[in-house]
């Protein structure tokens, strides 16, 4: 343990070369009354939970106000195909979070290319491009851009991503069908208008 | 069998070369007596105390060392195994051989029949049975040595309070989980304090197939664990789409079967890799898929090591790995050479290849970016007064304080959702919202890191009157 005496006491003198410390803060915490401890995923998560910054179309409720870790999202597009629809998601973080993505689901029955009817979310960086690096910031904006712009090129409804190729009238048609709770294609859709 | 007898003859063909005539060794440094008591210990002798008589070529200390001090500091030391799989069964034969005298093991998995290719601690008649209590059995039967304690404990790590890892010297990680690395990483780090007491060395081995690493993390000193999390390689994925329309691979099958079929006919029950009806529907779910596409070599090994995301282990990547780690565990208590600075990659792909170097502590690392400060709030604060104290106190202005514990959120900012639900607290009285020293963790926008604050409560429990508030502000 000499190395490690040694490398304690130059952090110790660097420390008190930069005479840092406030007058109110002591130095005594050897009793730790509690057991309850911070764990990393929730060091992350705070961060990024409280330092959002998206757009106004969307918003998160937390059913219960303690868990930061699962929560709902909904998304009101301003624009484009599903212009002021209101689309539910629930978001799961578990907690190796942010070596894990959240998990996204969507949890009304939709006509969209990139989400399939039992509502899961074809998204690359919510899976194979995802990396700690990233955010939540990034997972919600990547979701409300999915509302934006449809990608055809990787469908999960194959229905929808080849009829938004060849007929793009006959698309937003069935977008406002379904989003008004009817059938397209002898699909229910669930209404979120 | 072979593996504990090898440990032996390996080194009693090392130890001829510490004899005097190869390096000039100094006769008239005797062994302590002490260490031939026995055969047995004659063999520890062998092994670990004599080579401790001679001073290492690189030993950074030589005035202060003392090969005395040595043979006691490994004899009296306590070392923390964390887990006893592939890693932790090499880790633990070496630990006792090597002559260290007090171990605790802990592992919360029992054993399965396809752990007995490598993890050699543990027989067919031990299958079903706790990994860490097998494990410890068998070193005791094996090495009949009454100073020796092995100590087992079958759960999680979470399980121990934080008290517990304070009488380690070292603890050692053998772990295929991440989170539980995460965890202890962080505990490690959390432990120590301002004046840097409680500082203990973990040491980490992990492997995966061909590849491994070994690192030596001084919590606070060097990089730790989550200063590294983005070295990590993910876990294999495949993109939806693919899975869903264009699959190609017997993978795409299965992960189509696990991640859009199972939450369709099973919705709510979470699946469970080691129920052998779950597996069944998994793999016959997958097989049916890449029968529909053509796709060859769904198997049911296939499907679980997709599933359970298993990379094969090889058991002389383990047995390398935990050489290294029990090497620096040895090197940390016996101040006998210097010790790995501070990480080791070992990758026997392709031949083999091993890269040392010195990973750099991540300045705005979530978990060793700042250790708790312990600060002091009058009992009659409200969670406002107590946040803009805080505001001002600190170096670095913040703006927009957001305040949780481990099991509460006390105040968020953002979004409006968690405002509107946190702003009672508010007016709150500090200490009725928090236990005296529990961990505040505050974050805030123009932080780049987040702070851990501890409180000590003092003073009254009821505001004093206007004036001698006054007075006491002065
Ligand atoms: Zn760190």
């Amino acid at each position: 343990m000499l190395k490690i005496r040694q490398l304690q006491k130059k952090k110790l003198e660097e420390a008190a070369a930069s005479a840092a410390a406030t007058a109110d803060i002591t130095g005594n915490s050897s009793t730790i009354s509690s057991n309850n401890k911070i764990t990393p995923a929730q060091l992350r998560l705070q961060k990024d939970i409280t330092e959002l910054d998206i757009p106004k179309s969307i918003k998160l409720t937390f059913p219960n106000s303690s868990d930061l870790f699962n929560f709902n999202l909904s998304i009101t597009p301003q624009q484009g195909y599903y212009k002021l629809g209101t689309f539910q998601f629930t978001v799961e973080i578990n907690g190796n979070f942010p070596m894990d993505p959240p998990r996204i689901k969507c949890s009304n029955k939709i006509y969209h290319p990139n989400i399939d009817l039992s509502g899961n979310v074809c998204l690359n960086i919510l899976r194979e491009d995802w990396s700690p690096v990233l955010n939540l910031n990034s997972v919600l904006i990547g979701l409300n851009f999915l509302f934006l712009e449809p990608n055809p090129n990787d469908p999960l409804n194959k229905d929808a991503a080849n009829v938004l190729v060849k007929n793009k009238t006959l698309f937003a048609k069935n977008v406002r069908d379904s989003m008004r709770g009817g059938y397209v294609d002898q699909e229910y859709y669930d209404r979120i208008v | 069998m072979t593996s504990t007898g090898k440990g032996v003859t390996v080194c009693a063909k090392v130890c001829p070369a510490y004899n005097t005539h190869v390096y000039g060794f100094d006769s008239s440094l005797s062994i302590p007596s002490i260490f031939t008591s026995s055969l047995y210990t004659y063999k520890l002798v062998m092994t670990s105390v004599f080579p401790l008589l001679k001073i290492g070529p690189f030993n950074e200390y030589p005035d202060e060392y003392s090969s005395v001090d040595a043979a006691d500091a490994l004899r009296n030391s306590k070392v923390l195994v964390i887990g006893a799989g592939g890693l932790g069964c090499e880790i633990l034969k070496n630990l006792a051989l090597t002559g260290f005298k007090s171990i605790e093991v802990i592992d919360m998995d029992t054993i399965d029949i396809s752990n007995l290719n490598r993890q050699f601690l543990f027989r067919e008649s031990d299958v079903g049975r706790p990994k860490a209590e097998v494990a410890a059995e068998f070193i005791r039967q094996r090495i009949r040595d009454p100073s020796l304690s092995i100590v087992p404990f079958f759960g999680k790590i979470q399980d121990k309070p934080l008290e517990y890892y304070k009488q380690f010297t070292v603890v050692i990680c053998g772990l295929d989980s991440v989170e539980a690395r995460r965890w202890i990483n962080a505990t490690l780090v959390g432990l120590v304090d301002e004046e840097l007491n409680n500082l203990i060395p973990l040491v980490d081995g992990g492997t995966e197939g061909f590849r491994g690493q070994a690192r030596v993390i001084l919590p606070t000193l060097t990089s730790c664990y989550e200063c590294s999390l983005d070295m990590l390689s993910t876990k294999q994925t495949y993109p939806v789409c693919t899975i869903a329309n264009t699959p190609r691979l017997p993978e795409h099958c299965i992960e189509w079967a696990n991640a859009l079929e199972w939450p369709v006919h099973f919705s709510g029950l979470k699946f469970d890799a080691d129920n052998p009806e779950h597996l069944d529907w998994m793999y016959e779910a997958s097989l049916k898929r890449a029968k529909l596409f053509n796709i060859k070599g769904v198997t049911r090994s296939l499907t679980l090591g997709v599933v359970k995301n298993i990379i094969p282990a090889i058991a002389a990547t383990n047995a390398i790995v935990a050489a290294s780690c029990c090497n620096e565990v040895f090197k940390i208590v016996t101040n006998s050479n210097p010790i790995l600075n501070n990480y080791m990659m070992y990758s026997g792909d392709d031949s083999i290849f091993t890269y040392t170097f010195s990973h750099t502590k991540k300045k705005d690392c979530s978990v060793c970016g700042n250790t708790a400060k312990t600060t002091i709030a009058q009992k009659w604060w409200t969670l406002q007064d107590f946040i803009s104290q805080l505001s001002k106190n600190q170096e670095i202005q913040m703006k927009r304080p957001s305040l949780t514990t481990s099991t509460q959120q006390l105040y968020l900012r953002a979004p409006e959702a968690l405002e509107e639900a946190t702003r009672g607290n508010l007016i709150k009285k500090l200490s009725d919202l928090i236990e005296p020293m529990e961990e505040i963790l505050v974050t805030d926008p123009s932080l780049p890191i987040s702070l851990k604050v501890r409180v000590h409560f003092e003073g009254p429990e009821e505001k004093p009157d206007t004036i001698s508030a006054l007075m006491s502000d002065v």
